[in-house]
């Protein structure tokens, strides 16, 4: 009965994460980097929406304005890793420990920023799960939408390929530098973005908030994908896909929680379930392939 | 067309590994020209058309394409003059992504990309139709993965990747050697034909000396960074395999030839 009601604020909190998965599926899928500055721009999103939510700024104003400082640490990132040759997973770690020291000054020097749900029209809030839900329905399909006419234009299609060929990316005239800081900047605006809501829903931004997102971020993209894949391996399923990997993580972040598990573990067990979900198409192909001591042709063709 | 002059490239420089792959060397391709390059391991082949394609900065020298100096303009800004096809059919195309996507995105090339959708309606249609010559049944797929076709497909999908907006010069770094013989074949028939149609300047890095002397109308070979026989017109067309190697050993003072020369 407990998880009962514990399931539309999973559900609620599951699409936050899972909108916050699509940007790390930005950076970690289509443009293969790993990208850590997540742990803090998810963060700064918080932090900025909530401070300028208690300043009186109305409140999509503030989301559009913690999009945007997002976009702004994934282009530090960017020109970290492009500009100045740093390795991407170590110019994201970079960005990521500057990002600590800004939002603590966006903060003010402490740690905590609460905002008056009562004083304030929030998109989304845990003393609403419906309403909560039915508004970030309506946020990640907007998202997912917008991305979706995004990356099939012909700006959008170079992003893809910087990912997936820089080689063939470059001989076909396309600057891979730039599209990587490009598409980092969307990458980490929709982790802002995701961050502002958390503020909203959870009614204040800490500065510890966003520690291990990307843990949580992956295990979302490969629970989902890991279903997605199988229906169709297009782009707006394995989006959708990744948002209800979000939701299921969720789901069974608070069905361990009352199953008693202390929340001291839970950090571990998310990255438990993402050493996993990357261990196990190692393990088939290493341990578990199929091989056969009969020559291929033998037993077929008494002639061959 | 093309003006390579004095272009020197030494890598690894002042280490025990610095090599030397272009010592001052001299090319001038005339609009039209189809040139095959023959030399051995390391006589700095790949490393001139890597040179013109702009991967790295030379040492010193210029290199000119359509009497624009591009010596100094980055490899992605080089790309609006260049179609490129490489030795790797793995290297060309976007293994992730669609037929129809990855030629889109050739077609652009030297073209300010814009916010408008990437593969039309009638994109789709001329598609089919550049495919259907291919004669490899890929016009019915334009909506698979290059991922999903074999090398021979996926080379031949790059080589119209490469021609299909008329490249001011056309660089094959020997693009048909990773390919088994009746596929190689195949694609170098292919590229004859293109070639020919479109009238396009073209280098063609290739280490079977037969393929070298039928195709094109000029031949050169390559020995440590430099050219070293340039042939063309009726004296290449009358070339035999063993002048082509005697010719060779005079030049190169007997040290060029190597087996994988002499195989084919």
């Amino acid at each position: 009965m407990a998880f009962l009601y514990a399931l539309p604020g999973a559900a609620a909190e599951g699409l936050i994460w899972g909108l916050m998965a699509i940007g790390v599926y930005i950076s970690f899928k289509i443009l293969d980097i790993a990208d850590l500055t997540v742990d803090g721009s998810i963060c700064t999103g918080a932090c900025v929406c909530a401070m300028l939510i208690a300043a009186g700024v109305p409140v999509w104003v503030s989301v559009i304005a913690a999009f945007i400082a997002g976009a702004l640490a994934g282009v530090v990132t960017g020109l970290f890793h492009t500009a100045l040759g740093i390795p991407s997973i170590l110019a994201g770690i970079l960005t990521q420990l500057i990002l600590y020291s800004v939002n603590l000054s966006i903060l003010g020097g402490k740690s905590l920023a609460a905002i008056d749900p009562r004083a304030n029209k929030l998109i989304v809030h845990m003393s609403d799960n419906p309403r909560s839900i039915v508004a970030m329905v309506i946020v990640v399909a907007a998202t997912i939408i917008a991305l979706w006419l995004f990356f099939y234009t012909e700006v959008g299609l170079t992003i893809k390929s910087t990912g997936d060929n820089p080689h063939m990316s470059r001989a076909q005239g396309v600057n891979v530098s730039l599209n990587k800081v490009v598409g980092l900047a969307v990458a980490n605006g929709i982790v802002a973005l995701a961050g502002a809501m958390l503020a909203q829903y959870k009614g204040s931004a800490n500065i510890n908030d966003g520690r291990g997102a990307i843990v949580i971020a992956l295990a979302a993209i490969f629970i989902g994908l890991s279903v997605s894949l199988k229906i169709k391996p297009n782009f707006v399923v394995s989006l959708i896909g990744v948002v209800g990997g979000g939701i299921v993580y969720y789901i069974v972040y608070n069905f361990v929680i009352l199953l008693g598990l202390k929340t001291d573990y839970l950090k571990m067990l998310s990255a438990i379930i993402v050493a996993v979900f990357l261990a196990v198409p190692y393990l088939k192909a290493e341990y578990f392939t199929k091989h056969t001591s009969l020559h291929p042709n033998a037993g077929g063709d008494a002639n061959a | 067309m093309l003006k390579i002059r004095d272009l020197q490239k030494t890598f690894n420089p002042g280490t025990i590994n610095a090599k030397t792959a272009l010592d001052g060397l001299y090319l001038e391709l005339k609009d039209g020209d189809f040139v095959t390059v023959i030399g051995g391991n390391g006589a700095g082949k790949s490393t001139l058309l890597n040179a013109v394609a702009g991967v790295w900065k030379p040492d010193f020298g210029t290199i000119e394409i359509d009497g624009v100096d591009v010596t100094h303009m980055p490899e992605y800004k080089r790309a609006q003059f260049l179609g490129r096809v490489f030795q790797d059919p793995m290297m060309g195309t976007a293994p992730d992504m669609e037929i129809a996507e990855n030629l889109s995105i050739a077609e652009r090339r030297g073209t300010k990309r814009r916010f408008v959708r990437g593969v039309r309606r009638a994109d789709r249609e001329r598609y089919r139709e550049i495919l259907a010559e291919l004669e490899l049944g890929l016009e019915d797929r334009l909506s698979t993965k290059v991922g999903l076709l074999s090398g021979g497909q996926r080379q031949a999908v790059t080589l119209l990747m490469a021609t299909l907006n008329r490249p001011k010069l056309l660089l094959l770094d020997e693009h048909t050697a990773a390919l088994d013989p009746k596929t190689a074949a195949k694609v170098l028939e292919l590229t004859d034909r293109i070639v020919r149609r479109d009238k396009l300047t073209t280098l063609m890095i290739t280490h079977n000396m037969k393929d070298a002397i039928a195709h094109g109308n000029r031949l050169i070979m390559m020995h440590a960074g430099r050219v070293i026989v340039d042939v063309s017109g009726e004296e290449k067309k009358n070339l035999t395999v063993e002048q082509l190697l005697a010719l060779f050993n005079q030049a190169s003072g007997g040290g060029a030839v190597n087996d994988r020369m002499v195989l084919n």
